[in-house]
């Protein structure tokens, strides 16, 4: 195990939230330290970004580790991270949990082929250099992320055919009326909106089928009674998207259905343990970017700053309850995987099998579901919506880490 | 930071710009979309691009398991994915 260190503030994750709490605390000289598991800080909407945002960061005198993995907080103050193949300890007096969120998917048959991926997923691998010019991607999915990554494909030379959005046009209307009271809102609407001409935008509309050999072919969408299938090169697919709480269950924060419990200075039931961004409920950058704020200066003991940043925060957070009404998953959705279907990508376990068991711990006893790599971070969103199992309590490490690093650690 | 490297995938020798995460790399490399096998021999590529669900994980320089999406790409590197 490598040197110890230690800081006032702790920021887990380098996105929007994380990036603003890292900034506030550090401003106010605590002494700062951001960890993020990619190797650059950013998160996943500024992935590849290296302007202002990020650079302030860097210059804002915080420490940044990327490339760090936390893995376990063995007793509060704690943190063991994991870099590469080593380990080393990080002694921290306050935490800001800024994980993010993931996307969520809902299992169909064909899912699983090469080249159905995640709709930020194939976005997050194209700006990584991933060739996408010429490609027929269909989008498909839930929520304003596939008009974004819809309309950064197209920027990029992608054939995007159509978005086929699960949720009923009358709900979107809604929730588009609701976008009057949020301005900025409305203009990035319009703007992804000039983007996406010449793109079909199907409400009510989502894929029931991918077909493929050894790879993606083509994808069948349902809309109104009928279906189409629709060749493609990929398929960008995500059912909205799932809070990253698994570090705030393990420090022993409450967390209920919208996400991580934090009162007026984003700290949790947790003293000390403050929480920003997706993982307090999906709510997207905005509202990730002013928790952050109120959390980072929270963590540094600069009430007053933070306090100046409560209405700010309040006005954007009114915008996250019209978004997740408006994109509510359609209950015919669970009628999308068969019995063949695989529902645990990490142990190819069907929904077949699953159904035979009643609970998360028969499930996992009998069939290994969520027992993989993974640990349960894609099917787990999956089984509790389609079977109704409540979740598990987490265990570390977060991640799989190599046998050598733990052992070194409980030396 | 040179503005190419060259990595080994399966043997074959590619070059990409610097900071390319593996799992683009080994798409590029071919000669498949899938990067592994599953537990019941199931071909995958990646699903999540941003570290969460491991179906783009490979081995590079003798360390298996490692989520290659997450993982820039670097002179010299040696991969190996799962064959087809």
């Amino acid at each position: 195990m490598s040197s110890e260190l230690h800081f006032d503030v702790l920021v887990a994750g380098a996105g929007p939230a994380g990036i603003a709490a890292g900034c506030a605390a550090a401003e106010s000289s605590a002494r700062t330290c951001v960890i993020d598991d990619n190797p650059a800080p950013g998160g996943q909407i500024w992935r590849g970004d290296t302007s202002q945002r990020v650079t302030r960061l860097v210059e804002s005198g915080a420490n940044v580790m990327t490339s760090t993995t936390l893995i376990d907080c063995p007793s509060k103050g704690v943190a063991v991270v994991l870099r590469g193949t080593q380990s080393c300890t990080i002694s921290w007096d306050r935490m800001v949990i800024a994980t993010g969120a993931r996307e969520r998917w809902i299992p169909f048959p064909g899912w699983t082929l090469p080249n159905v991926m995640g709709a930020g997923g194939l976005q997050a691998l194209a700006k990584g250099g991933l060739p996408i010019r010429g490609k027929r991607v269909v989008v498909a999915g839930s929520g304003p992320l596939l008009l974004a990554v819809a309309a950064y494909l197209k920027q990029h030379g992608a054939i995007v055919p159509v978005i086929a959005e699960q949720a009923d046009f009358g709900k979107l209307m809604r929730f588009g009326m609701s976008l009057l009271a949020h301005p900025t809102k409305l203009i990035q609407a319009a703007m992804l909106q000039a983007q996406l001409a010449g793109t079909g935008y199907l409400s009510g509309c989502w894929p029931v089928r991918a077909h493929g050999k050894a790879h993606l072919e083509s994808v069948t969408l349902f809309r109104n009674g009928r279906t189409r299938t629709v060749p493609c090169d990929y398929l960008a697919v995500g059912f909205g998207l799932v809070s990253n709480t698994e570090l705030a269950e393990l420090l022993g924060c409450q967390v209920n259905e919208g996400g991580v419990v934090v009162d007026e200075w984003q700290e949790t039931t947790v003293a000390g343990v403050f929480c920003a961004g997706e993982p307090t409920g999906i709510g997207g950058v905005d509202i990730a970017i002013a928790e952050g704020v109120v959390a980072g200066y929270a963590a540094a003991g600069a009430k007053d700053k933070a306090r100046a940043n409560f209405r700010a925060r309040d006005s954007v957070r009114r915008f996250a309850v019209g978004l997740n009404e408006a994109f509510a998953l359609r209950p015919d959705l669970k009628a999308l995987a068969d019995d063949e279907t695989i529902v645990c990508r990490c142990e190819d376990v069907t929904l077949g099998r699953l159904k035979a068991r009643h609970d998360w711990r028969d499930g996992k006893l009998h069939t290994r579901c969520g027992m993989g790599p993974c640990q349960g971070r894609v099917c787990g969103p999956a089984v509790e919506w389609l079977l109704g199992w409540p979740r598990t309590s987490v265990r570390p490490p977060l991640y799989p880490v190599p046998i050598g690093s733990i052992s070194e650690v409980r030396k | 930071m040179p503005e190419t490297v060259s990595l080994t995938i399966n043997g074959r020798k590619i070059s990409v710009a610097a900071g390319t995460p593996v799992a683009v790399a080994a798409l590029l490399a071919g000669p498949t979309a899938a990067l592994r096998r599953s537990a019941h021999g199931g071909a995958r590529g990646p699903l999540c691009g941003m570290g969460i669900c491991y179906e783009c994980r490979v081995t590079i320089d003798g360390v298996s398991q490692t989520k290659s999406c997450q993982t820039p790409c670097r002179d010299g590197m040696v991969v190996v994915t799962d064959e087809f």
